[in-house]
Formats: structure tokens, C-alpha cells, sequence
């Protein structure tokens, strides 16, 4: 994977802040690193500040403090168009008065290559996206899917080395939504470009990217790849932002080299491994993977068990998600697979359940 | 309209008779829903009904009363009739023979007795000055003429010693008559009764049919230059600060138009304001004094800002709706901003340039209460000559063919830009 080898750095961030109307920090810090041909994905809630930074590597908005670097120098004071830079906008932002071709055509021909050799660029990148046969319409004519891949070769036809997308497939339904990703994924490999990608979907962030930087209020709660980030999250807020997760709150009793048994608020005690909360007494939030918590079995044995009641069963065809009663919560989920040993599970059944220490991660109390 | 179908896959109200699609209760699906579709329409019917009325006697009405009255030439027909029958006999050459005068004095007696021969003296006086004073005078005389009435005629009035009186008599004979629109376009009849131009030194209209339309055409300009930054400006700005502007510049309709053109008139006359503080500044000498109003320049500047509004507000309308992000996608593309204004903003914005444009240069076209005021003689406009001939000198027939040949040239004009920019607008990017 592209951040255990890294290359050499393309894109940087240095502490990089920014600030609309001078009062409230929209980006604080920003420190990211981005190689030559990484496909990043930049995730978070809305208003996190994701669009801003794009906005400020493309030049349509300047940072207020601290320098962003394009091949190792710094862009602040060129112009946009200066920047050569791929962007997909997220309504696509093709020129409604001009043909598909025409619109191909403009980047080509504001850089004056003549007209055969555009042509024939316009065409090349038309059938990357399989829509060689749309040349003639206009944007309006086509449907969304459609006008979503144009705007694609529109921003790759100049062949630029850095592409940024802005939730480029924010309109379209599911299916559509998961063929495109394929497709940009496929043309990232093809072509070796870097792409920064933004989005708040985390399947289309999880299955699309080399890293993925989930931002949160103005910073990068965590930079990693989508397994890490899945399985080893650093911090609450991306435990719970990434996939479900059972959150429970209590206090460190003691400390065992990685593992630390933390006291629950109702008073059960649960083994699990230290990530960022370390300190004897310190609060800690527990974070739990649905689908690592298992019916105990005769002759099985965790280092975490516990007597549950079935609250509620829903079928899920793959697997079953219930929802169970244990150390004195009431939304403890676990999923459990569909297999025939499973199917005796009634609702307001006595289970016992288990957990293994290394699943369960005590991260920061917030 | 949709057509629904009448189609319901598989369902229980599935009913067909003889082959044809029927509702639950039998009637026939296609009269159903014609009934359906007619109480829809006679809705929609009562819905525009008062407008339509009201549309119906305040404006096609009235225009049509005014093209009609264009072309409509009653006067002579009705009061001479037997004069003109006695007219068809003659050949245009020379004077016309003693019937022609028997009928006439016999018409004028009875005309001069019910008054309707005023009528006609003014209608004839149109073609030919001294008509009026020919007929008054002699229609007085008329009933105390003794045959042979040809050589009483001659004797009455100079001008019954003329051909070219009574070809004009044969010619306004007839109750439709062209010669409104001859005149209109600076044109006459010679002679041989073919049109031809006015002297030189006697046309007024072609020359102020042209002078209305440039001055509109540079109206329409100005106003384009001067909104088009401001639209621009108020379309970028958040909704508070562009509230503000859209203020000002909606200004000159919340104050009346004298008053403005009043205020105009302190500011730009001879002594007023600009011509004061230029000499104060030493741009201009005592006696350089410039004439800014009563005439043409006076007009433009008057009716510029009076019609300003009407290009920003569609050029904001229509600026508000272009995202930011198509300038945008230009640049990140490599586009200079000035090839990304030019390539790609403008062209989106031209529906509002079309639409303000026509608004502007159709409103001063026929423009009146400005340059009556701040005209002077340079700034007239023919709709002012328009006026002249309904409250001053009368003729309505001529007034009438002025504006229905204004009426004609803005339709003509508005399907040339149709043709060009309407249904296709976007072509011109
Ligand atoms: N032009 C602007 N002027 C002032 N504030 C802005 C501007 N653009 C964005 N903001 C503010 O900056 C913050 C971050 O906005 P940004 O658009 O970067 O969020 P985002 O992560 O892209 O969110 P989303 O997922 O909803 O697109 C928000 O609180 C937003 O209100
Ligand atoms: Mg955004």
C-alpha cells in the first residue's frame, strides 16, 4: 500500500489555516503529505472543512496562514489557471452553451495546440469514458451519469498530474454511484495521476482509496489506509465516523503492558487494548466492532464475557443484526453471521456473549 | 398535454366495450376524459377571462381603431359622392367638364348648409395647402352659382383653375387611402399621381424615423455598458449588499419623472451645476460653456438612467443563476479570467442581455414625456411628432400611420431577434 512506501511527496500541506471571515478557523493545521500517484480521499461531516482545502490547492481560495506545495513549490501567489490542475466540480460545470467536443476542446485550446492535434486529444479522451459518440450534444442532453463522465476526460483531457474531485458523484443513484467509482479508479491506475478525491460517503471513500484523511472541525483526525483506518482507529470521533461501532464509556482500573482493564459505568470490567488512553483513572471510550463480538459456545472462552438479553432481531439475509441488553446498556449491536448454529436466537432470549481484548480499542473519552 | 393511458396492466378496472376502453361506470374512457379536460379548460378560460376583456378594449382595440384610421379616408365619399361619380368620366387632363361642377355645387350647398364641408376642407387641405380656403370660400357662394357652373368655379378660387386639385379630389375619392403612409415616409404624388420623394428641404419623417431609431440604439447600448458591471457586481455579492444596490438602481422609479427630468434639467442646463463647477474648475472657458440639455445629448443622458433599471433587472435575473463554478472550472482548465469572462460567462449571460436590450430600445423607441422635455429640437423623437399631429395639428390619419409604421418596425424587430438570438440564443457564444 501506497503510505507504507512512500514516494516522493507531490502535494503538501504546511500548517496550512483558514479563516472566511476572520473570527472562526474553517481549516486549523493542516499537515498532509500527498505522493506522486496516491488516489487520498479527504472524508469527513459536512462543514468539516473539506471543499476549503480542495478550493485552496486549486487557487480559488488562498490559505491565511502557511504554504501549500505542488512538486515542492509553494503555489500561494499563482493563479488558478496557472496551477494546472485537473477538477471535477460537483455539478459537473459543463459549459452549457458549448457541444461536449467544444467543451473538451477548451482546455486544448486555451493552451493554442492546433486544431488536429485536439481533435484527436478530445477524441482519445472521450472514449476513456466510452462517450466518443456524444461529441455533438450538448451538456443538457445528456443524462447525469453521462454528463459526469464528460466532466471527467474535461479534466483529464489537458493531462494534468494532479486531479481534485469534489463529491463528483454526489448526484447520481447507488448503482450508477458504484460503477463510476470503478471507472475513476480504473482511470487512476491506467493513467498514474494523483488524485484527491473528496467525498462524505465512507463505502466510496473505503473502496476507492490509497489513504483517506477523515477531517473533522478544521483538522485530520486521522490519516491511513481504509483497513487501518477500519480496524485501528485512533480516535473516537473515527471509530464512530467509520463503519458501527458499540461505544462505552468508563475509566481505566489498571494497566497490564497493551491492555488495560477499564472499569464500566454499571461496573463490569472490560479487557481491552490500550490506543490513547493509557493512564490508570483516566476516562476512556471503548470501541467495538459489531461483527467481532460472538455468541460464547461450549468449550470457547474469551477474555471478555458477558450474560445479554435479546432485545431486538433484524434479518439481514447475510447476517443478523441484534440488538442486545448487556453492562447496562440497551444499544449494544453485534452481528452475527447467518449460519445454521444461528438461528435459534428468539428475541428476549438469555445469550451469553464474548469478546477478545485485541478488538476492543480504549480511546479518548470524548 | 398528456395522454393517459388508458392501460391499467391487469387490474380489476380493466373494463372494455366493443374493443374500447371504458370507465368503472361504462362511458367511454376517451369521453371521459374529454369532459375531464374541458372543464379544465373552461377553468382556465375564466381564470384569464378579465384580463382578456380588459387587454381586448385597452389595447387590441385601440390599435387596431388606430390602424384602421391609417388607411380610413370617409371624408370625401360621404359629403361629395355625386362629384365623384361625375370624376370617373375624366381623363386627368385639363379641367374637369360641366357635370363635374353641377354635382359639385349642388353638394356644397347642402354641405355648407349641414357643415360637413369642413370635413373635407381640412381632409383636402392635407394634399394641398389652400385647399381649406378654396372650399369654405366657395361652398358660401355655392347656392347662389347660375349655370354654367364650370366658369362660376373658375372664377371662385385659384385653385379650380388647377389639374392637380382635382386629380387629387379623384384620388382621396375613395374611401381607403395610402396617402398617410406616402406621407409618413417623406413621399408625394406628382403629376401622373406616382408616388415619388418630398423635396429634399421638406422631409422631416424618414430623417426622424432614423434619428429615433439610432438614438434608441445608443440608449440601449449605454444602458447595456453601465448595467452590465453593476449586474455583474450585485450577482456576486451576498443578498444583503446587493439588496442594497438593487436600490439604487431601482431608484429612478420610485421618483417621479418630472421630478427627475427636473433635476436633470438643474444639472445640466447652461448655468447649472456641471457647466458651473467645470468653469469653476477651469476645464471649460465663461463662453464654452456646454450644451448638455435641450437636445439630443440632453435626451440620451435623461433616458438612460430613466431606462436603466430595465436592463439590470434581467441581466441580474439572469446573472444570479450562472454558479460560480462554471468561471471556475475555466480557470482550473487553464483559461485566463478574461477568456473564462468572455468564453464562458457572457455567452450565458446573453438571455439577459437579449432581454434587457429589447425592454430598453423598444421603451425609447416610442419614448415621449423625456425628450418633449429635455429635447429641445435636436432631441425629438418621432414619437413626438406623433403628439404634434394628434394635439396640434390634428391630423390624425398621419399620426395613426406613424405609429402603426412604429408598431410594424418594433414587430419586425423583435422577430429579427428571434430569428437570431431567441429560440437558438446560445448560438452566438
Ligand atoms: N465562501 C465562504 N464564506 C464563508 N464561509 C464559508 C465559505 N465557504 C465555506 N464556508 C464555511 O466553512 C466551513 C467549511 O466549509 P466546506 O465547504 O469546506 O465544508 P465541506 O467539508 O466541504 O462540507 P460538505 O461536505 O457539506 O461539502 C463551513 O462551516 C462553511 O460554512
Ligand atoms: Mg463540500
Amino acid at each position: 500500500m501506497e503510505n507504507e512506501n512512500p514516494g516522493e511527496v507531490f502535494v503538501a500541506f504546511d500548517r496550512v489555516q483558514k479563516s472566511y471571515d476572520g473570527e472562526e478557523l474553517v481549516v486549523k493545521d493542516l499537515n498532509l503529505a500527498i505522493s506522486k500517484g496516491e488516489f487520498l480521499t479527504m472524508l469527513g461531516p459536512s462543514g468539516s472543512g473539506k471543499t476549503t482545502c480542495l478550493m485552496m490547492l486549486a487557487g480559488f481560495e488562498t490559505a491565511t496562514y502557511g504554504d501549500i506545495l505542488l512538486d515542492g513549490k509553494a503555489i500561494n501567489n499563482i493563479p488558478p489557471h496557472k496551477r494546472g490542475i485537473g477538477m471535477v466540480f460537483q455539478n459537473y460545470a459543463l459549459f452549457p452553451h458549448m457541444t461536449i467536443g467544444e467543451n473538451l476542446a477548451f482546455p486544448l485550446e486555451v493552451r493554442g495546440i492546433d486544431k488536429s492535434e485536439r481533435e484527436a486529444k478530445v477524441m482519445n479522451a472521450l472514449s476513456m469514458v466510452q462517450m466518443e459518440s456524444f461529441a455533438g450534444r450538448r451538456p443538457a442532453q445528456l443524462s447525469g451519469g453521462q454528463q459526469q463522465r464528460v466532466a471527467l476526460a474535461r479534466a483529464l483531457v489537458f493531462e494534468p498530474e494532479l486531479v481534485l474531485m469534489d463529491e463528483p458523484l454526489g448526484a447520481l443513484d447507488k448503482n450508477l454511484r458504484e460503477q463510476m467509482q470503478y471507472e475513476i479508479k480504473h482511470l487512476h491506475d491506467q493513467l498514474g495521476i494523483t488524485v484527491v478525491y473528496v467525498t462524505h460517503d465512507q463505502t466510496e471513500a473505503l473502496t476507492m482509496s490509497d489513504r483517506i484523511a477523515v477531517f473533522d472541525d478544521g483538522r485530520i483526525q486521522q490519516l491511513a489506509s481504509p483497513a487501518d483506518l477500519y480496524e485501528r482507529p485512533e480516535n473516537a470521533f473515527v471509530a464512530q465516523f467509520i463503519g458501527e461501532n458499540n461505544k462505552m464509556k468508563g475509566k481505566i482500573e489498571s494497566k497490564d503492558g497493551d491492555i488495560v482493564t477499564v472499569r464500566l459505568d454499571d461496573g463490569s470490567a472490560v479487557q481491552s487494548l490500550a490506543i490513547s488512553a493509557h493512564e490508570t483513572d483516566e476516562k476512556t471510550t471503548l470501541s467495538l466492532r459489531p461483527e467481532r463480538v460472538f455468541v460464547v459456545k461450549e468449550g470457547q472462552s474469551f477474555s471478555n464475557c458477558f450474560d445479554a438479553k435479546v432485545e431486538e432481531l433484524i434479518y439481514l439475509g447475510d447476517h443478523i443484526r441484534s440488538r442486545l441488553s448487556v453492562c447496562g446498556r440497551n444499544d449494544f449491536i453485534m452481528k452475527v453471521p447467518n449460519s445454521s448454529d444461528n438461528h435459534s436466537m428468539r428475541k428476549g432470549q438469555s445469550i451469553r456473549i464474548g469478546w477478545s481484548e485485541q478488538d476492543c480499542r480504549a480511546l479518548d473519552a470524548s | 398535454m398528456t395522454q393517459i393511458d388508458g392501460t391499467p396492466n391487469g387490474s380489476d378496472n380493466d373494463h372494455k366495450v366493443n374493443g374500447q376502453m371504458v370507465t368503472v361506470d361504462g362511458t367511454p374512457l376517451k369521453a371521459s376524459l374529454k369532459r375531464a379536460e374541458r372543464k379544465r379548460t373552461l377553468i382556465a378560460f375564466l381564470l384569464v377571462a378579465p384580463l382578456l376583456t380588459y387587454l381586448l378594449i385597452s389595447f387590441i382595440f385601440p390599435i387596431g381603431q388606430m390602424m384602421w384610421r391609417s388607411v380610413d379616408n370617409p371624408q370625401l365619399v360621404s359629403v361629395l359622392p355625386k362629384t365623384l361619380e361625375a370624376l370617373q368620366d375624366w381623363d386627368g387632363e385639363g379641367i374637369p367638364d360641366e357635370p363635374v361642377f353641377e354635382a359639385l355645387a349642388q353638394e356644397l350647398t347642402v354641405a355648407s348648409a349641414n357643415r360637413t364641408i369642413g370635413r373635407v376642407a381640412v381632409r383636402l387641405n392635407y394634399e394641398i395647402s389652400a385647399a381649406r380656403g378654396a372650399l369654405m370660400r366657395t361652398s358660401r357662394s355655392a347656392e347662389d352659382m347660375e349655370p354654367p357652373y364650370k366658369e362660376a368655379f373658375l372664377d371662385a378660387h385659384r385653385l379650380w383653375n388647377e389639374t392637380e386639385f382635382y386629380r387629387i379630389i379623384k384620388r382621396e375619392g375613395r374611401p381607403l387611402t395610402a396617402s398617410y403612409y406616402v406621407a409618413a415616409f417623406d413621399g408625394t404624388y406628382n403629376e401622373d399621381g406616382e408616388i415619388v420623394m418630398q423635396d429634399e428641404n421638406r422631409r422631416i419623417y424618414i430623417d426622424l424615423f432614423i434619428r429615433t431609431f439610432s438614438m434608441s440604439l445608443g440608449i440601449t447600448l449605454l444602458t447595456l455598458l453601465l448595467g452590465f458591471p453593476i449586474s455583474f457586481l450585485m450577482a456576486s455579492l451576498p443578498m444583503r449588499k446587493a439588496n442594497l444596490l438593487m436600490i439604487f438602481v431601482l431608484l429612478p422609479f420610485w421618483t417621479s419623472l418630472l421630478v427627475r427630468t427636473t433635476s436633470w434639467i438643474v444639472l445640466l442646463q447652461q448655468q447649472g451645476v456641471i457647466n458651473e463647477l467645470l468653469i469653476f474648475l477651469g476645464v471649460i472657458g465663461e463662453d464654452g460653456r456646454l450644451g448638455m440639455i435641450y437636445n439630443m445629448t440632453g435626451t440620451i443622458i435623461a433616458m438612460t438612467h430613466i431606462l436603466l433599471p430595465f436592463m439590470v433587472l434581467p441581466l441580474y435575473s439572469v446573472m444570479k443563476t450562472i454558479p460560480p463554478s462554471y468561471v471556475r472550472a475555466a480557470k482550473s482548465l487553464g483559461a485566463t479570467p478574461w477568456t473564462a469572462f468572455w468564453r464562458i460567462y457572457v455567452p450565458q449571460t446573453l438571455p439577459g442581455i437579449g432581454a434587457g436590450a429589447v425592454l430598453v430600445f423598444i421603451i425609447s423607441i416610442g419614448y415621449y414625456i423625456t425628450p418633449a422635455l429635455v429635447g429641445g429640437q435636436s432631441g425629438q423623437m418621432i414619437s413626438n411628432l406623433i403628439a404634434y399631429h394628434m394635439q396640434t395639428s390634428l391630423n390624425w390619419g398621419l399620426a395613426a400611420a406613424l405609429g402603426s409604421v412604429l408598431l410594424i418596425s418594433v414587430l419586425i424587430l423583435y422577430w429579427v431577434y428571434n430569428r437570431l438570438v431567441g429560440a437558438d440564443s446560445l448560438k452566438l457564444g
